[in-house]
């Protein structure tokens, strides 16, 4: 279980995270929705050492993260898909999966199991990263993170500029993965993505974690009050 | 083939065209070619931080100085044989990468590229402050005992030739498979995406550390090459024109290819060749060629070919 507690972070002399608190349980998606600019990539980056937090805490298991710099903590558990995927362009499929199963000494057994997931990386392994499609570039930056094996996936807008066949996919993943025990925190604007996929919601306001809701308290009503949508 | 075969094989193909070339050029132009040759490593050393990892320094000059410096003052002044000498002119390059490289970390972008730059200049200046060991801007000779190795003279031009030819595809062939293995797909990656590869648990800061000192320590070994293989110490070799010279070389040839290196060091050395033959303003013609080339073939003669062979390391 991931546990951030009373999370303050800044960038530079600009605070934009004043006090956030979540829970992502193992088998549950939890999502983080806000309005643009509400905290929630900083939230991410502050749970992945990327943004150090100045105050709060951060637990995986009880184990303390938040001291830790940031390229130790993927190796405790947490993999990171970022909004954009952020691939290594120049490298290719094969490549970019080697250098993500390389940290933790994973071998064969955990690529087969990512190539299993995302069977068109298969078809793409000698092919540069850059030149995929944005739903095969999205799979990669998955198939990335989850060559470590993390106990917790953060998800950063997964789901952006991808057309409805590959949002599906992408989705199917995220629940699979869910299934399987893994914990995922989601960040996503798309609503109709993520209405009937989460399992609890944490509400952000201005870098402040407001609410936390419930699958069945996850309503339209809900939504417009907290988002206006 | 396998690309690991495919590379070897381009590579070894390389080194045998530099052996016809030498068998069947003029004089001079054979000649040339172990010049060429250590320049080569030079760029190789600077095209695996700038190239592969995607750290432009503007001192690398330092590093150059640091093994020809190092080989040459403990064969001038210790009397030193050839051997421990270049090995220690190796080891001043990785000594100096790996310091210079922990503190100018400390910076990115344009803040290391003046560091890097700032760290030269110090070099340079402290050579000249300490003329008296190591005779400033006039250089010195080097010793002709300390340019014996194995009982074999390295000032005869076939000698030169092959102690260079040697030296090259040993640096060719060892950078070829370190740009495949584990580390190399790391420091791209570094390249590519830092935050990204410190959040698949890479301490990426170390690993540029090591990237800076492999580079340092080859170009150390492309310092110390030159003096023993052409007898010559100087200071011009650590001014600020020889941190810009790897630059256009890799940027000729190809950053982020192996061959690249060889090529851009070939193309440019016969570009000013050839127009200071034409006219005394031959700079302004080889400007001339290398912005047409940079406007045309951005990603350098090597990279061109690469649009095409896609495997070309």
């Amino acid at each position: 279980m991931l546990e951030a507690t009373g999370l303050r972070a800044a960038y530079g002399p600009v605070e934009v995270l004043h006090d956030v608190s979540l829970t992502a349980r193992a088998g549950e998606i939890t999502c983080l929705l806000g309005r643009n600019g509400a905290g929630k990539s900083s939230t991410l980056k502050a749970i992945l050492g990327l943004l150090p937090p100045s105050r709060g805490t951060v637990t995986l298991d009880g184990a303390a993260l938040h001291a830790l710099p940031a390229h130790e903590i993927p190796k405790r558990g947490i993999g990171y898909v970022p909004q954009g995927r952020r691939l290594f362009r120049e490298l290719t499929v094969a490549e970019t999966i080697e250098v993500g199963l390389m940290t933790r000494g994973e071998g064969r057994e955990t690529r087969d199991w990512v190539l299993d997931l995302f069977p068109r990386l298969r078809e793409r392994l000698g092919q540069q990263a850059g030149t995929l499609s944005g739903g095969e570039q999205q799979m990669l930056a998955t198939a990335r993170a989850l060559c470590l094996r993390p106990k917790v996936l953060l998800l950063d807008e997964p789901t952006e500029g991808l057309q409805p066949s590959m949002i599906d996919l992408i989705r199917d993943v995220t629940v699979r993965m869910r299934d399987e025990g893994y914990a995922i925190l989601l960040v996503e604007q798309r609503m109709d993505a993520i209405l009937d996929l989460a399992d609890r919601a944490v509400f952000l306001e201005t870098g402040r974690s407001v609410e936390t809701v419930a699958r069945a308290d996850l309503t339209p009503q809900t939504l417009h009050r907290r988002l206006g949508v | 083939m396998s690309e690991r075969l495919r590379t070897d094989a381009l590579h070894l193909g390389v080194i045998a065209l530099l052996v016809v070339l030498f068998l069947t050029l003029p004089t001079y132009y054979a000649g040339n070619l172990s010049r060429i040759m250590v320049l080569a490593i030079y760029a190789i050393g600077y095209n695996l931080l700038f190239g592969y990892t995607g750290l432009l320094s503007l001192g690398h000059a330092m590093f150059f100085a640091a093994g020809m410096y190092g080989y040459g003052l403990t064969a001038q002044l210790a009397g030193w044989p050839a051997l421990p000498a270049f090995a220690l002119g190796i080891l001043a390059g990785a000594a100096l990468g790996l310091v210079v490289g922990a503190l100018a970390l400390r910076t990115a972008g344009v803040a290391f590229m003046i560091v890097t730059l700032m760290f030269a200049q110090s070099a340079y200046l402290t050579i000249l402050y300490f003329g008296t060991w190591t005779r400033g801007d006039e250089g010195f000779v080097v010793p002709g005992v300390a340019r014996v190795v194995l009982g074999i003279d390295l000032s005869g031009e076939t000698e030169r030739f092959v102690a260079a030819l040697i030296l090259f595809s040993l640096v060719l062939l060892v950078s070829g498979r370190l740009v495949r293995s584990r580390l190399g797909r790391t420091l791209v990656a570094i390249r590519e995406n830092e935050e990204r590869t410190r959040m698949l648990g890479y301490d990426a800061t170390r690993l540029k550390l090591i990237a800076i000192t492999v580079s340092a320590a080859l170009s150390g070994l492309a310092g110390a090459a030159y003096a023993l293989l052409f007898g010559y110490v100087g200071a011009s070799f650590a001014a600020v024109p020889y941190s810009i010279f790897p630059l256009l070389w890799v940027l000729l040839g190809g950053a982020g290819t192996t061959v690249g290196p060889l090529i851009g060091v070939f193309f440019m050395f016969y570009l000013i060749d050839t127009a200071s033959g034409i006219t005394l303003a031959y700079m302004l013609i080889a400007g001339l060629a290398l912005v047409l080339l940079t406007l045309f073939a951005p990603q350098g003669i090597a990279g061109l070919v690469r649009r095409r062979v896609r495997w070309l390391p």
